[in-house]
């Protein structure tokens, strides 16, 4: 399949009070169309800041992309994201690409109407009359599973049930048909059964519409049943990429096998303690030369805190960032 | 939306009775109102003959609600000194001090909302440091104070305004300026502190993720959030520049309830101050419900009764 969305060497820093956050440090990942890209990591590993950086929606000061590419492509060519001007990334943003946030109480504007919120991207990008973004925008609310979308069009966010809100940011995103969504955490702040309706949801999508999806999230779980292909981030850098089957069948990176390892069995009945990775994830004020998950790792040696590994081949598809894995096998 | 506003009209009720019982007490507590309202020199005859021809010598349940009763219909006795009903005398004064507060308040708004726009938009450009400086100056500059200071520079030295009076169109400029600077500092600070906290908002990400442009992502969703606590910002002080410019009235002879109400207090004519009070009180209730209801249009949390 051909590619869509090719990052290159991607950086990204924040300048605040405490220092300087070395928050992306050189993430290079590959899109194709219609595919389904998980990225996963705990909290503050950049997965999220990756892909705003990529979007241009980190807010400056006191963020910063300091360096790296984003290259879209489209039947004229590709265009690098990280220098367009801030029309032609409009054009980009909501036309091309849509978003779902993570949290529906607080993503969507609490003084306009659920259905003015839709229609004015459709009107931006497709450069329709209100009237017909109204019509479209009725579809759309049906589209996502919403009943009685004429009464719903004129409700405000608060007199939604938090999946509601999340059907109507999806609305949003896939609003003009876009050729990437990306969703970040999407199921985060919602309760187990909405979650299923919101996955099923965003896959119906998917397959009616061929779009390829980013889906940021630490729920492994969901990545299973729901990925092509997986990307493990931890302290702003990609440590493991491969394909679902793949990466759960052959796990390499001491990182993905430890998270792996902390998913809760159903299939094992005697009580056990839950396993976790010991430490913390690090101060990313700390520039560092080194493997940034060392601090942590059981097999880190000496090599592991001379010199930051890349990403390496450990097979077809397969690629990891560890030198335990390539010098002492695994 | 109807039951929103009736239960604020009902809670505006009480507080007027509130405002009324208090106005009523505050002559009686201190003892004999005769000897409060007359002069000390008043020979016991005159004071019995007073207290014969207001009614003091009623049990005070039966003076109260006659008060009540005639509050009601809007008469609040004669003043001492006119010797005229006391409400037709304030009423006579609201058109200047209403011209001196509306005006103050645009002075006010003027400033204070396009330096907080731009402060909350850009902070830590000159124009943000400006208005931080103009915020603290504001909170901490006596208005009596500024008040001489402008006299000094603006009438005395330059001549380019009236020091006092209401006769020329621009005499209303200086009184106006200064009730207007504490009222555009906490303008000024509230726009600042909620155009930065709305920015931050996820909502305005979601609306920079839908490719709208910069201008309408100000106007349409964050002016419009800025907006609802700004209301009832600019109506509470609205309420305070019409009930509160006595100093400012006084030093410019400022024909206006202040002056009225300084002078009256002066010449203990304390039905005069009685309605002076509670006239002022029901103005400021009525502009509460206003922005109630202001509050309410902007808000549909508030419209259907989050």
């Amino acid at each position: 399949m051909a590619v869509i969305l090719e990052v290159k060497d991607l950086v990204t820093k924040f300048y605040t009070l405490d220092g300087v956050v070395n928050a992306v440090n050189g993430v290079s990942f590959t899109l194709d169309e219609g595919e389904t890209l998980a990225v996963v990591g705990e909290s503050g590993c950049g997965k999220s800041v990756s892909m705003m950086s990529v979007m241009g929606l980190i807010s400056s000061p006191p963020g910063k992309v300091e360096s790296g590419e984003a290259l879209y492509y489209t039947s004229q060519g590709a265009r690098d994201l990280l220098k367009l001007s801030a029309n032609e990334m409009n054009e980009v943003r909501g036309g091309q690409i849509g978003f779902v946030f993570q949290d529906p109480q607080t993503s969507l504007n609490p003084i306009l109407k659920v259905g003015e919120q839709i229609s004015e991207s459709l009107m931006k990008h497709l450069g329709i009359s209100a009237r017909d973004a109204r019509l479209r925008a009725l579809e759309l609310l049906a589209e996502v599973g919403i009943s009685d979308p004429e009464l719903r069009y004129n409700a405000y966010p608060f007199q939604m049930s938090g999946g509601m809100r999340q059907r109507v940011m999806i609305a949003i995103a896939v609003a003009c048909t876009p050729r990437i969504v990306i969703a970040d955490e999407p199921t985060t702040a919602l309760d187990v059964t909405i979650q299923a309706q919101i996955v099923n949801l965003l896959k119906q999508l998917r397959a009616k519409m061929g779009v390829a999806t980013i889906w940021i999230t630490h729920d492994l779980g969901l990545v299973a049943g729901l990925a092509d292909r997986v990307l493990v981030m931890y302290g702003g850098k990609i440590m493991e990429a491969a394909p679902v089957d793949l990466l759960y069948d052959n796990p390499c990176h001491p990182y993905t096998v430890g998270l792996l390892g902390a998913l809760p069995r159903l299939d094992i009945h005697e009580a056990k303690r839950l396993v976790s990775i010991d430490g913390a994830p690090p101060d990313a004020t700390i520039p560092i030369n080194h493997c940034p998950f060392a601090w942590r790792c059981i097999h880190a040696f000496e090599h592991c805190w001379n010199e930051n590994p890349v990403l390496t081949n450990v097979e077809e598809a397969h690629q990891v960032a560890c030198f335990h894995v390539f010098e002492k096998g695994g | 939306m109807l039951r929103y506003f009736v239960s604020k009209l009902l809670i505006s009720v009480v507080l007027l009775l509130g405002v009324l019982t208090l106005a009523f007490f505050m002559l009686r507590m201190t003892g004999d109102p005769v000897a409060l309202m007359m002069s000390r020199d008043a020979s016991p005859e005159e004071m019995e003959a007073f207290r014969e021809m207001m009614g003091f010598n009623r049990p005070v349940s039966v003076q109260f609600l006659d008060f009540l009763s005639k509050a009601a219909v809007g008469n609040f006795g004669n003043s001492l000194h006119y010797a005229t009903p006391a409400l037709p005398l304030v009423m006579e004064r609201l058109s200047a001090t209403v011209k001196l507060a509306v005006i103050g308040l645009l002075m006010a708004i003027l400033i204070g909302v396009p330096l907080g726009l731009t402060g909350g938009l850009n902070p830590g450009s000159p124009l943000d440091s400006l208005g931080r400086f103009w915020g603290l100056l504001g909170q901490s500059v006596p208005n009596f104070w500024l008040a001489l200071l402008l006299i000094l520079v603006f009438a005395v030295r330059l001549h380019w305004f009236p020091s006092f009076g209401a006769d020329q169109a621009k005499s209303v400029v200086l009184p106006a300026f200064v009730l207007s600077l504490a009222v555009s500092s906490q303008i000024l600070r509230m726009t600042r502190s909620t155009v930065l906290e709305v920015r931050g908002e996820d909502f305005v990400r979601t609306a920079r993720s839908k490719g709208l442009n910069q201008a309408t992502i100000y106007f349409k969703h964050i002016l419009r959030n800025v907006a609802i606590p700004l209301i009832s910002v600019i109506g509470v002080q609205f309420g305070y520049m019409l009930g509160g410019s006595i100093y400012i009235e006084t030093i410019f002879a400022w024909p206006g309830m202040g002056q009225l109400l300084s002078q009256a207090i002066g010449w203990r004519d304390f039905p005069l101050v009685q309605a002076l009070a509670i006239f002022t009180s029901v103005v400021v209730l009525a502009l509460n419900l206003a922005t109630d209801l202001a509050y309410a249009l902007l808000d549909p949390r508030i419209r259907y009764g989050k």
